[in-house]
């Protein structure tokens, strides 16, 4: 394996950590409005009280690293989606900031407004992570110095919207399953109910999502056609969804979960067998597009890169777990929560 | 307007904004170690109170921090998209290490920090707030490598259409693509202006955190509440704030004489220096008056000589030597810089008046007049080390223009070449507006919690309950 196919992976692996772990922060503010009484609300925010902005860090160090390994795709697709990602910073602060400030003054009109932030923020950056992910499949146009040549109202075409529906409904999904371990009594049986009805929900994006890609995106599953063995990926997917209303239906909560993080982790895999080696695919001009070899850095760069995570990556993960394994559990609203 | 100058006003507004709180969470998370370690050796519920109290602002100070921090590194490639392919080999390796090394650590702790009481025992509580501080020195240490190589590049070479350009060439678009390669990673690490700026920019920050304590716990001895509480988080406070204002001290000096032999231009500026040579004078306050090319004010003879050679017979280059294309502005440049000093060796005459209170035992006592004077003073005085960090800042990178990578590539240069005006536009209006209402609501709510004061607990058995076990009987 070279370094640029390990940086590809790892980039990948960043930001699938950021999905599966944001994900369901996300997820939990798009079902915010869907609770009413302060309690149940606050259970909500407390159940990704202790983790989020830990969860937000992958995003932060996904996009360092796709700086550090891949500096003209970072280039070229934070200055391209400029106003989409100028909206996801807004959404992310009102997201962060909304959170830290609920819970410090007790008024109705405050915490009502900065659920709206919350919710809003939460559903928002869904939205756009799907529309941006939508666009890099579908391929967006590039000059000859990799430059984005279109506009902003160009990346708002229907497969990409339909992506970001799809991610909206996959993370409420994910979030329900989150709630639904960090939950007890009626609160829980509530969050059970949602659960159905948002796994259908997706399975509806998703298959729309996945014709949508063979008709008009086929160069997506090219390497499913050349490596066969490949399709393992799609049906362990398939099985991962189908196992969501088992595991609830048995009230294996954290079964459950795992399954969802699975889920996500599959859909991010299928995305990186389908894009490689591109990372932005230039249409209508493919020999524009950048790919994990013509968009790196140099190998001395991505060595370096390679031994700091060697060294971090270990630290970071035993540590991330402890967090999670001292704040196992169901949500307890105390003196200390938000 | 054109793309070029909002660009630049939308990322020093970001930054500036954004580094009103890390340097709070870094010079807080030392005071905070500090209060948890007392508690660990005293066992005396009144240093739990207090980390408990200060805990609490640092949540709301951390969260501002993470909602503002993540703006900038989406802009780097936003707005500097140039720039971003040009540095990105080692721009973004310290920015990747930044989030590994330091961001991931924060966060992880934090969480033990501030939701922790209950869960883990006081030593687990007490590593978790010195990984939450070191994590946030990390931070410090890895944006500060990534900047200060800007200014003093180092450990690379510039690389034109693959191949490494000759010494003294500079970044040219009709050249072809051209990007700075990195050649040792210890060598951009420890780059020239690295090690200097990492420090100075360190006790600058203690010194905001050690200013917030203080000022707070003047503001309730003033008005004589929680008493008991603020008499000891004060000496906390300036604790950190003596050994870190004559910190501040040596290390801008030992940074200012490594701006003059890595950046004349910036030195120059600074100091407002036009001629070249011996007993270059060092300017108390004053005005650049450019059309006559010279500096009014005050100044003491052979005094910058002085301190940047040692002797008054050193030769310093003024902006005679340097083409008026590679100028700074002069005097937004030589005021940012004077405004900082001057506050420094305020923040000197603070700490130092304080200290002695405290050793003659008046720190606590507001019925002394000297005492009164003091903490009527040390209430506004927060804003200080806060003022004083930004002009820093602002001298620093004013001083480097129009270098954006010192030497290779010039900050008009660097701009992304498929955004427009009215984007930029677009985005720091609505960075403006959702930034005032942020500053509104953060005072609004770091007032509320001063006003509602600390939670009390006097007695050890109130203590949440993994600490009561090891609490004093």
């Amino acid at each position: 394996m070279d370094y640029n196919l390990l940086w590809y992976i790892l980039v990948g692996v960043l930001f699938t950590g950021y999905a599966i772990l944001d994900g369901f922060d996300l997820g939990v503010g798009a079902l915010l409005p869907w609770v009413k009484d302060d309690h149940d609300r606050r259970v909500f925010y407390n159940a990704i009280g202790p983790v989020w902005d830990g969860n937000e860090v992958w995003l932060v160090t996904g996009g360092g690293a796709l700086f550090a390994a891949f500096p003209v795709v970072y280039a070229t697709v934070f200055s391209g989606f400029y106003l989409a990602f100028v909206l996801l910073l807004f959404a992310l602060i009102f997201r962060a900031v909304a959170i830290e400030f609920r819970s410090k003054e007790p008024w109705i009109w405050w915490r009502r407004g900065w659920d709206v932030g919350f919710s809003a923020g939460s559903t928002t950056a869904a939205l756009l992570i799907g529309v941006a992910m939508g666009n890099v499949v579908w391929g967006i146009p590039l000059d000859a110095r990799g430059e984005f040549a279109g506009t902003f109202l160009g990346l708002l075409h229907p497969y990409a919207l339909l992506m970001g529906v799809m991610t909206v409904a996959l993370f409420m999904m994910h979030g329900a399953i989150y709630l639904h371990m960090k939950t007890e009594g009626a609160l829980q049986n509530r969050i059970r109910g949602w659960i159905n009805p948002l796994i259908i929900a997706f399975i509806i994006c998703f298959a729309l999502v996945s014709m949508a890609t063979l008709l008009y995106v086929p160069r997506m599953v090219a390497i499913l056609r050349a490596q066969p063995a490949l399709f393992g990926v799609v049906v362990l997917l398939v099985l991962a969804v189908a196992n969501l209303p088992r595991e609830i239906h048995r009230n294996r909560d954290t079964a459950a979960f795992v399954s969802s993080c699975a889920t996500m982790g599959l859909l991010m895999a299928l995305f990186g067998l389908g894009m490689f080696p591109h990372m932005v695919y230039s249409d209508p001009e493919p020999a524009h597009s950048l790919t994990a070899y013509n968009a790196s850095s140099t190998r001395k760069t991505l060595e370096i890169m390679t031994l700091i995570a060697a060294i971090g990556v270990p630290i970071v993960l035993a540590y991330t777990a402890s967090v999670y394994y001292i704040f196992r559990g169901k949500v307890k609203v105390g003196k200390d929560s938000y | 307007m054109n793309v070029e100058i909002l660009s630049r006003v939308q990322f020093a507004f970001t930054a500036a904004f954004h580094y009103l709180f890390p340097p709070l969470s870094i010079g807080l998370g030392m005071v905070l170690v500090m209060m948890e370690a007392t508690w660990l050796r005293t066992r005396d519920p009144v240093y739990h109170n207090m980390a408990r109290f200060w805990t609490k602002v640092f949540g709301l100070i951390f969260g501002l921090g993470v909602a503002t921090g993540i703006v900038l590194e989406f802009e780097f490639g936003t707005n500097w998209a140039t720039y971003s392919r040009f540095v990105g080999d080692i721009f973004g390796s310290a920015l990747a290490a930044e989030g590994i090394f330091a961001f991931f650590l924060e966060s992880g702790f934090l969480a033990i920090l501030l939701f922790g009481w209950d869960k883990v025992g006081p030593r687990m509580h007490f590593f978790a707030t010195c990984m939450v501080a070191l994590g946030a020195h990390f931070s410090a240490v890895w944006i500060i490598v990534a900047n200060s190589w800007q200014q003093t590049p180092a450990g690379s070479h510039l690389e034109i259409n693959g191949v490494a350009a000759a010494a003294g060439q500079a970044f040219d678009p009709a050249a072809g693509s051209a990007r700075m390669v990195i050649d040792d990673f210890w060598g951009v690490v420890f780059c020239p202006s690295s090690m200097d700026r990492l420090s100075h920019t360190l006790v600058g920050a203690w010194l905001a955190g050690a200013f917030l304590v203080i000022s707070v716990a003047a503001y309730y001895l003033l008005k004589r509440r929680h008493t008991a509480f603020a008499a000891s988080s004060i000496k906390f406070g300036l604790a950190l704030a003596v050994a870190a204002s004559l910190l501040a001290l040596v290390t801008g000096h030992h940074s200012a004489a490594g701006v003059a032999e890595n950046q004349p231009s910036k030195l120059a500026a600074m100091e407002g220096l036009w001629k070249s040579g011996p007993d270059a004078p060092l300017h108390v306050f004053g005005w650049v008056d450019s059309e006559n090319r010279r500096t009014v004010g005050p100044a003491i003879p052979g005094g910058l000589s002085l301190l940047v050679g040692g002797s008054a017979s050193h030769e310093v280059r003024g902006l005679d030597s340097i083409p008026e294309d590679l100028r700074p502005p002069i005097q937004a440049t030589f005021q940012f810089f004077h405004l900082m000093v001057a506050i420094g060796m305020a923040l000197i005459g603070m700490s130092m008046w304080g200290a002695w209170l405290w050793w003659r035992g008046k720190l606590d006592s507001p019925d002394t007049a000297s005492t009164r004077w003091f903490l009527r003073l040390a209430v506004p005085a927060v804003l200080l080390p806060q003022i004083a960090n930004q002009a820093g800042w602002f001298t620093a990178e004013i001083g480097r223009q129009p270098w954006i990578v010192w030497g290779y590539l010039k900050t008009s240069e660097g701009l992304s070449a498929v955004v427009r005006a009215e984007q930029v536009l677009t985005s720091l209006i609505g960075f403006g507006a959702i930034y005032l209402l942020l500053f509104a609501l953060f005072l609004f709510l770091l007032n509320r919690k001063i006003q509602h004061g600390p939670e009390t607990i006097e007695e050890s058995h109130d203590l949440p309950e993994n600490w009561r076990k090891q609490a004093r009987a």
